[in-house]
């Protein structure tokens, strides 16, 4: 998974975001040990201070906690997870409308057609 | 140890008639990448080389780590400068060996590990280098040392945008964590997420001093996209030829 940073927003945000995202599709399952800062800021190619603070953005969802001596760990407490994908889901839905309703679909009419696309 | 790294007050150097820089007021601090950006002639060389050392400034105090610029800070600053002033007949190592003799905060070892990951052999001539690779070299010998300040000036300016990702991951991997980094270039795009703050230079003055983040978010857009607002020529118009 590569990282994709546009321009018009802040890098911290958008490298916590994109962790975000690797923590929840399973890069990073639960339990393990995240990369160091250094390791992490060298792959994105951005300064380490501001992938520290993308860190600490994560300790702070309550998704990674930092280890005195391992270095930071994703968190095991599934609540906090599936709160996490149940909002990272959200975002995808909503974007999901506004695209249709954009088409002109009304709400009711995109959540059918998302029905049956499933089957 | 003094808090801040670099400070300037009224900093003015002039060369004859012309004004390279009007009275500039400037601190950084510790463990820092910073840009030092603007168009030609802004000042951003002038600036890196009163740091150095290397010219005197014309009024107004500078220091570095609290001290007058002197023996005492040329020790702890690593300077690229933006021309290439080794002899063609020595090889990257007979340089290594004059760098170690020099500077006591250079990693021989290291620099000879940086010039395999870079793709460089150590025991070739500089006269039989390409001039991105001897960029390269020059880059090993900067980065090589572990110094207080970094002052590169326009690192990337001479080398293709693969060798540009190379170098400034190179920059990153290699820089002393408690030293600051001070790029000087105008390729803003290729260096914006590297860097912690961003310093706006234009003719003479600071326009502008932040954090790229704060940048980000109270403009709503990247720091290429400010400096190419702040920085815009007015074509001229009207003329018939």
């Amino acid at each position: 998974m590569d990282w994709n940073l546009t321009g018009d927003r802040p890098i911290w945000l958008q490298l916590s975001e994109q962790m975000e995202r690797r923590i929840l599709t399973g890069i990073y399952p639960p339990g393990s040990r995240l990369p160091s800062v250094r390791e992490l800021a060298a792959e994105a190619g951005v300064n380490p201070n501001t992938m520290q603070r993308a860190l600490a953005q994560l300790e702070q969802e309550g998704l990674a906690k930092a280890d005195r001596t391992a270095g930071r760990q994703v968190t095991q407490d599934t609540a906090v997870l599936e709160t996490a994908r149940r909002q990272a889901a959200q975002t995808i839905i909503q974007t999901y409308f506004s695209a249709m309703e954009e088409l002109g679909y009304t709400k009711a009419q995109a959540a059918a057609l998302a029905g049956e696309e499933e089957t | 140890m003094s808090e801040t790294l670099i400070t300037c007050r009224g900093l003015t150097k002039t060369y004859g008639r012309k004004t390279a820089l009007a009275g500039i007021d400037l601190s950084v601090g510790r463990g820092k990448i910073v840009g030092l950006l603007g168009p030609n002639g802004s000042g951003k060389t002038t600036l890196i080389k009163l740091l150095c050392g290397l010219i005197q400034p014309s009024a107004g105090e500078l220091a570095v780590d609290g001290k007058p610029i002197g023996p005492e800070t040329k020790a702890i600053i690593s300077y690229l400068p933006d021309r290439m002033y080794f002899a063609n007949w020595m090889r990257a190592v007979d340089l290594f060996d004059l760098f170690r003799d020099f500077y006591s905060d250079f990693d021989h070892e290291r620099a000879i590990a940086m010039c395999h990951s870079l793709g460089v052999e150590p025991k070739d001539r500089l006269k039989t280098m390409s001039k991105g690779t001897k960029e390269k070299v020059q880059l090993v010998l900067v980065m090589a040392r572990k110094a207080q300040l970094y002052l590169l000036d326009e690192p990337i300016a001479g080398v293709d945008p693969a060798a540009r990702d190379f170098i400034l991951r190179t920059i990153l991997t290699n820089y002393n964590e408690e030293g600051t980094v001070l790029i000087s270039t105008h390729l803003i795009s290729d260096i914006e997420k590297v860097l912690d703050e961003a310093i706006f230079l234009k003719e003479g003055k600071i326009m502008l001093h932040e954090t790229v983040d704060n940048i980000r978010q109270t403009q709503g857009k990247s720091v290429d996209a400010l400096f190419r607002d702040i920085f815009r020529a007015q074509p001229l118009e009207g003329g018939e030829f």
